[in-house]
């Protein structure tokens, strides 16, 4: 008998225990309040208030009350959640809003442009002033395009990639499948992470400095530029494929080196293949993170205004490169407008670039990922 | 072209600690050899030791010989992967390559090793040895789809005819059938009485009623204590360890009343 008692008792039965409601009632009070926050922002700014400060207050007014209000209606648990929602609300839309805006303003100033057919296909070789002034002033068409920087961008960061991935994967390779305890293998993780927070313009100088010990100071050229973009490459290659290489199942490795395979050809045919997708992601992120460099390129390449397809042969000139040195120096200071539009231009092309690539890196890890099924 | 393997005095350590002491047995050829025991033990360990997959742990090494057809596997001049071409494995888990068909899968060993292969005679080991795992029924209309997309069992049996493709003279099995459910379990036993025709089979089980009904000889290997080596307690034919043990321990074991 007891235990059907016991068993038929509900919690709240019980002497001195309380339960909080779980669920909440309705959303309506939620949604008014936002939209009443919205509401106050509004009017706060046309009342001559400071944008930022509108938004906070309202927003900090918002959190306040939804916490009070479902407090008072529902208790303190339900209050906790709808309080929670209205937070993380609130930092989504921070988060959001510099990118929205970035992509926006980028492509409302640049993205006319950088769909012409002419600015795509010509260099700044021979433009000047004059030619600005007369796009200003009679209508003339834009002139000078952003082609010798398209193709310096695909060429550095190319070549970047090329010393890079190999360099990067073999690293990855030795430290997870013939060292990974050890001395060595300590200092070398260590070194890398070093390595990642070098910053941009230290390896541009580094790569100055090795061509000026190589070559003779002041030597600027594409090659240059690859290896100061490899430098900031290689410790994120060897990190991503160091982790894609790890998850590779231990079983796979042990059912090919017990096939009699040669450890060597079970990296090579096995555990690289199972491990494709993630590797190729991760390269493809790292060429993304270093196509938009600046400074070290300013310093180890140099600019040049005409095509140059010769790594080896003196300065070239890159998208990012190409926007700051028209943005700082235009052609014609008098009449900027022009050079801003070609430098708003190359900032849309180099995130289209980097959009691209991110694209291009989930299909490939699609496409290379272990089909499991039909 | 089964052989026999003698194990003499065999010692085996992970770096400082002595995994394995004093193992001395002999496994016959176009035989079933099963090795039980708890947890711990070492009988994994000494099954590795016969294909040298326990070097791929660092630190691990043996002293004493194993001797296969008269030929020490741990001489000097002895290369690993010369070693595990003749001696094949099966695991506990199964592991088909993801990235590989079925038919890739069961030519990996092969193909892997980089050895000329026409196509006619690739066709004809792929349907002899998933024949001789008997899997070629299942899947021999599919063998283009992917290796991972079969059913555990039949992934097990796909493993085993990788192993068998690269036709080795040893076969090991390290608990083949502790991750399948009875009806696997059963194809793979029967499968095991099959292959003792041809090949010499060495297999781990924590299951003694799949030892009793699949071996032929069985080795007992037991710990005294943990931290201690474990050693091999008893090996005889099946029948006699299973009905009339000479050693209390392997009694105790078998009946139940420890492990």
């Amino acid at each position: 008998m007891s235990t059907q008692a016991l068993r038929r008792r509900r919690l709240d039965d019980i002497e001195g225990v309380e339960l909080n409601p779980v669920r909440a009632s309705s959303n309506r009070a939620f949604q008014v309040l936002a939209a009443l926050a919205v509401i106050a922002a509004a009017v706060l700014r046309l009342a001559g208030v400071n944008l930022a400060l509108a938004a906070v207050g309202s927003y900090l007014a918002f959190v306040v009350l939804v916490h009070l209000v479902y407090r008072v209606r529902n208790g303190g648990r339900v209050a906790a959640d709808k309080t929670a929602k209205a937070v993380l609300y609130g930092t989504f839309i921070v988060a959001i809003v510099p990118l929205v805006s970035l992509l926006g303003t980028v492509i409302a100033s640049g993205g006319a442009t950088a769909v012409n057919p002419d600015y795509l296909l010509t260099s700044m070789r021979g433009v000047t002033g004059v030619h600005d002034r007369a796009t200003v002033e009679e209508g003339a068409p834009l002139i000078g395009g952003a082609y010798h920087a398209i193709i310096g961008t695909l060429i550095i960061t190319g070549l970047a990639a090329l010393i890079s991935v190999p360099i990067g994967l073999f690293t990855a390779v030795f430290l997870v499948e013939y060292r990974s305890k050890g001395r060595l293998a300590t200092a070398i993780r260590f070194l890398v992470d070093v390595m990642t927070g070098i910053p941009s313009i230290v390896a541009g100088l580094f790569a100055f400095a090795l061509w000026a010990v190589l070559f003779g100071v002041g030597t600027k050229n594409g090659f240059s530029g690859a290896v100061a973009l490899s430098v900031l490459m290689i410790p994120t290659v060897v990190r991503s494929a160091e982790e894609m290489l790890r998850i590779v199942p231990n079983e796979l490795r042990e059912a090919a080196l017990a096939l009699g395979v040669p450890k060597w050809r079970t990296i090579v045919r096995v555990v690289l293949p199972t491990a494709a997708s993630g590797l190729a992601a991760g390269v493809t992120l790292a060429i993304a993170r270093v196509v938009g460099e600046t400074a070290p390129l300013l310093v180890a390449v140099g600019v040049t205004q005409g095509i140059n397809v010769n790594p080896g042969d003196g300065p070239m000139n890159t998208l990012a490169v190409y926007a700051y040195n028209l943005f700082k120096y235009p052609r014609n200071p008098g009449y900027p407008d022009p050079s801003l539009d070609r430098a708003w231009a190359a900032a849309f092309l180099l995130i289209l670039v980097v959009v691209l690539l991110n694209l291009s890196a989930r299909l490939i890890a699609r496409f290379f990922a272990p089909k499991t099924t039909g | 072209m089964a052989k026999r393997i003698d194990v003499k005095d065999l010692n085996i350590y992970y770096g400082d600690f002595h995994a394995v002491k004093d193992v001395t047995m002999t496994i016959e050829p176009r035989s079933v050899t099963a090795f039980i025991g708890p947890s711990g033990c070492g009988k994994s360990t000494v099954l590795r030791t016969l294909n040298r997959m326990h070097e791929i742990i660092p630190g691990a090494y043996v002293k004493g010989t194993v001797e296969m057809g008269g030929k020490d596997l741990y001489s000097k001049d002895t290369d690993p992967v010369d070693v595990r071409r003749r001696v094949g494995m099966v695991f506990q888990r199964p592991n088909p390559f993801p990235t590989m068909s079925i038919r890739e899968n069961v030519l990996a060993g092969l193909r892997l090793n980089s050895k000329r292969l026409s196509k006619s005679a690739a066709d004809e080991l792929v349907e002899s040895s998933l024949r001789g795992a008997n899997l070629w029924q299942e899947v021999k209309d599919r063998l283009d789809r992917p290796g991972s997309g079969l059913s555990g069992g039949q992934q097990q049996r796909l493993c085993i005819a990788r192993a068998i493709a690269v036709q080795p003279e040893v076969i090991l099995m390290d608990e083949p059938c502790s991750a399948l459910d009875p009806i696997s379990t059963l194809a793979i036993e029967d499968l095991i009485n099959e292959l003792k025709e041809e090949y010499t089979v060495v297999i781990v089980t924590h299951n003694m009623q799949q030892a009793a009904r699949v071996s032929d000889r069985t080795a007992f290997f037991n710990l005294e204590a943990t931290g201690l080596p474990g050693e091999l307690v008893e090996m005889n034919d099946t029948r006699i360890i299973f009905s009339n043990p000479h050693k209390t321990a392997t009694e105790d074991y078998i009946s139940g009343r420890f492990g």
